[in-house]
């Protein structure tokens, strides 16, 4: 089974164009991790298996690495790895 | 032309959901139950966890517990459930526009006219198989067939994550040995007659003439016969279908048991009043009155009768009900929940045959007092006015069955 992460719900900061399309330009962490968006490689309906949750699943790059993040229910969310507690 | 259809049913639906937005819930016994405080606390979907210690859907929560100690018990939380399936409908419509649900976790899919797009029925139900895996984290059974009731049997037989294909070629050999219940409209009563004359499998009914069944079992000795034989012919609605609306009913899992007739008499003009708002907004009229009732052992009935004028008005309808329930209940037991149903809808408009001997004239008045309280209600709210014999019991007087709104079960046979 897949490693399983927890599910966290983030500010994202959306530009709309003028057809209405939205794209995620920059994804907050916490106070001191905030990411830029560099490009949108793909987005598609997916489940979140490691986390949980089901949305919009867009692959971010961010400084040459990809990255999920989920938007479904009105909400933004990352899959983060756990930290031993 | 033979048809090609696809039954996608999703395995343990509710109880999926939940697994899938919590990953650390996956490998544990789960089931999802009704409310308990309001005593819904029955099981409403297990896992497959869950199932192999007995756990059944219907079962109490304490008899769940008791089967399987470290169930964890979860309550509905539809809104999720609608989106789920909300979802699903999206993934069917890519394929075809013949979709036809029955209930939020199954739907029919007509992909006849597909099949030059996408490839054969089974490379549909694979891809579909796939889709739901990815794109809603959930497994489902998918049954083909060259009909709806064939399609349903496939996706009953392996579960869950599977697909099963029934055709004349296998036909036999997969659906005679099921027992008779696994096929639609055969519930516990029907079943008892068939098997008091030897039918127990879904061949043994299927060989069975066709005029002996008519005989036992009324007309739909007929549809059986035919359900039974893979002959069914109803065509899968298309997706903007709206159903002709052929009865409206409401019932209520009462807060406490109901234990003498007074109780009754409450419940029953509570609900009527409902069913007859229903009916107004409507504006159609019911020609029969229907009861359902269900003891504390869960063992239930429905009773019906034919009205001689369509009615609106609650207390005709709640009036005919009550005599149905003192004509078919000795009170052996107690009483959980009670329904009353107005069925054979009418236009309140079409002309309507007045009879020679009941009295037209207080009918109409009591619809004109119904009407005078809906206008009271709209504006002051549904407790604003009542009546006076509802006010004998406050617990039961405090359901409100206009907006408590209940998931209503569907039937086979669209309108």
């Amino acid at each position: 089974m897949e490693e399983i992460r927890d599910r966290k719900f983030v500010p994202v900061t959306v530009r709309f164009d003028a057809e209405g399309k939205m794209r995620p330009i920059e994804i907050e962490i916490d106070e001191a991790h905030k990411y830029q968006i560099d490009r949108i490689k793909d987005v598609r309906r997916a489940a979140c298996q490691s986390a949980g949750g089901v949305g919009d699943r867009y692959t971010c790059l961010i400084r040459g690495q990809e990255a999920y993040l989920w938007f479904g229910d009105g909400r933004w969310w990352v899959a983060l790895k756990r930290h031993p507690a | 032309m033979p048809r090609n259809i696809l039954h996608i049913d999703c395995n343990c639906f509710y109880a999926s959901v939940e697994m899938q937005r919590r990953p650390e819930l996956r490998d544990k016994p789960l089931a999802v139950c009704g409310d308990q405080e309001a005593r819904h606390g029955i099981v409403l979907t297990a896992n497959y966890i869950a199932k192999p210690f007995g756990v059944k859907t219907g079962m109490a929560i304490w008899q769940a517990k008791q089967k399987c100690p470290n169930l964890i018990v979860l309550p509905p939380d539809y809104r999720e459930y609608i989106r789920f399936s909300r979802m699903a409908r999206e993934i069917y419509e890519d394929y075809t526009d013949q979709v036809e649900p029955f209930g939020l976790d199954e739907s029919w899919l007509d992909v006849t006219g597909s099949v030059g797009l996408f490839g054969s029925p089974m490379a549909i139900a694979k891809e579909i198989s796939e889709r739901f895996k990815f794109e809603l984290g959930i497994t489902v059974s998918i049954g083909v067939a060259n009909n709806k009731i064939t399609a349903k049997l496939g996706s009953d037989y392996k579960k869950p994550d599977a697909i099963t294909r029934i055709e004349a070629d296998n036909y036999k050999q997969i659906v005679y040995p099921l027992p008779v219940e696994d096929l639609l409209y055969v519930g516990p009563a029907t079943s008892r007659k068939l098997r008091s004359v030897g039918i127990s499998t879904i061949g043994r009914l299927a060989e069975c003439p066709e005029d002996f069944l008519v005989r036992r079992l009324g007309k739909m000795g007929a549809v059986l016969s035919m359900f039974a034989n893979g002959r069914d012919n109803s065509p899968v609605c298309r997706s903007d279908h709206i159903q002709n609306i052929k009865s409206v009913g409401n019932s209520a899992t009462t807060p406490r048991d109901l234990v003498c007739e007074d109780d009754v008499r409450i419940m029953l003009f509570l609900l009527a009043e409902s069913v007859a708002v229903r009916m107004r907004e409507l504006a159609s009229r019911c020609t029969v009155v229907e009861i359902s009732v269900r003891d504390s052992d869960l063992y239930s009935f429905t009773r019906r009768r034919t009205l001689q004028t369509p009615t609106c008005s609650s207390t005709e309808i709640a009036e005919t009900a009550l005599d149905l329930f003192q004509r078919s209940y000795h009170w052996d037991k107690p009483i959980r929940s009670i329904g009353v149903r107005g069925a054979g809808l009418v236009e309140a408009t079409s002309a309507t045959q007045l009879s020679l001997f009941s009295d037209d004239k207080k009918r109409d008045r009591w619809e004109r007092i119904d009407s005078a309280m809906d206008h009271l209600r709209h504006r002051y709210g549904y407790m604003s006015i009542q009546r006076a014999i509802v006010r004998t019991d406050p617990l039961l007087a405090g359901i409100n069955p206009v907006d408590d709104h209940t998931i209503h079960p569907v039937g086979y046979f669209a309108g």
